[in-house]
Formats: C-alpha cells, structure tokens, sequence
C-alpha cells in the first residue's frame, strides 16, 4: 500500500518496541539503533509489498530479524568488542546495583542460541502471539514453544542454579528426616 | 508433602522472575519512546524510492544530525 500519513504513524510507533527488540537481540545500543534505522528504510523501500490490514509490528519485526540474521556472521567479532566496552562503562558505574543485576540477565540471554533468545523475546516481551513470533522467525508454531521453553530451562540453570538447587535438595532433606524421624 | 519438579518444568517463582526481568529489561528500551533520529528519518522519506536510495546509499542519513 502506498505510504499514507497514517502508515508512517503507525511505522513510528512501532519504533520503541523495534528498539527493544533489536537490543536485546544484539545486545549493543549502537548496533541496534542501526538496525532499526535499516529496518525503517527496508520496510519503507518496500511498503508497496505490505497488505493493508495486516499485522504491521510483525512485518517491520520480521525485516528487523532478517537483517540481524544476514549481518549477524559479519558483525560477531565486531558486537563482542562493543560488549567488552559495555562492560567497563557498567563496572565505572559501582553503585548502580540495578544496573549490574540488568547486566547479569543480559549476559545470561547473550548466551543462550539464538533461535531460543528471539523467541523467548518475541513471546515473553515483546506480547506476539506463538503464531506471530512463528511468522516472523519462519518456523512452525511447535518449534516456537519449544524453543521459548528451553529458553526458559537455559535462563534458569545460568542464573538461578544456586537457588533451584537450595529449593530442591533442602526440601528432600526436609522431606526425608520428617518421613524417617516421624 | 511438598514436592519440587526438578525435571520437564520450571519452578513457578523462578520463570515468573525470568518472565519479569526479560520484561524490565524490553520496557526500559519502550520506554524511551521515539529517538528524534528516527522521526526525522520517516519525515524526510517522502516514499519507497527516497528510502531506497537510502538504502543504496548506505543510509548516511544517520551522521546527519543536524536538521530543524
């Protein structure tokens, strides 16, 4: 469809969320502001291919996938140094204790494959539907819950393993000195 | 007695603080709303074939900051 006022509005308010997206997908500020910004222009260069009444923020998240995906082999080494000096601009910053823990739970998603992380972000963040999050990757929507799911287990082992392991053995220890002692 | 699932599912308190941390982290990104940068660039494309040029171009626009 032709590129109506409206359009352009709603492409606008569509760009908080894209933003969202594209950092916790490359993990980098900079870098995500240039997807969006490639995104924009993508999605513009091509509106004449979007059905009106379609859903909109899946199509513009679709292109911003695409272009992490095909840019992402290039980029790696280049994203790994912006996260090293991510890292020493949190750590100047000691008495930011939110700021760490948010670190943390970035460097945990960092590490998780990335078929499991846009998932879990696509379903668990940014609101999509499993069928929606299973347009924009391309992929059935059984693959989808199952990649949010072992998204999940992941996220958990990495940051929580201390206390899943305090709840478990503590209460079989609990459980077995009440079965024994009466 | 209380039993923990430690295998095939996640304890309930600990994905409802994954499911919640995830969220932190996506809405402060939201809530920053729209850079200037990014409303100047779809007020300036006028339409497919400007964005495309962009595109080509290696969408320079975003070293020029200067503007109204």
């Amino acid at each position: 469809m032709p590129l109506t006022n409206e359009l352009r509005d709603d492409i606008l308010a569509s760009v908080p969320s894209l933003r969202a997206f594209a950092i916790s997908l490359s993990g980098n500020g900079d870098r995500a502001d240039d997807l969006v910004q490639e995104t924009l222009l993508r999605a513009i260069a091509n509106i004449d291919s979007f059905q009106p009444g379609s859903n909109l923020p899946a199509w513009l998240f679709t292109i911003l996938r695409n272009l992490f995906r095909s840019d992402y082999r290039k980029r790696r080494r280049e994203v790994e140094d912006a996260e090293g000096n991510y890292a020493k601009t949190l750590k100047s910053q000691p008495s930011q204790t939110a700021h760490l823990e948010f670190e943390e739970f970035r460097t945990a998603l960092e590490k998780l494959p990335q078929d499991q992380r846009e998932a879990l972000i696509l379903v668990g963040a940014s609101g999509f539907s499993y069928e929606d999050a299973a347009a924009i990757c391309g992929c059935a929507v059984g693959t989808i819950k199952s990649r949010v799911n072992r998204a999940r287990s992941k996220l958990s082992a990495l940051l929580y393993v201390d206390s899943a392991e305090d709840f478990g053995p503590d209460n079989t220890v609990r459980a077995v000195i009440g079965g024994n002692g009466g | 007695m209380k039993e923990v699932k430690k295998q095939g599912g996640l304890n309930a308190e600990i994905q409802s603080r994954i499911g919640h941390q995830l969220r932190a982290m996506y809405d402060d990104v939201v809530r920053q709303g729209v850079p200037d940068r990014f409303a100047e660039l779809i007020r300036k494309l006028d339409g497919p074939e400007a964005a495309a040029a962009a595109v080509a171009g290696g969408g320079d626009t975003d070293k020029n900051n200067g503007g109204d």
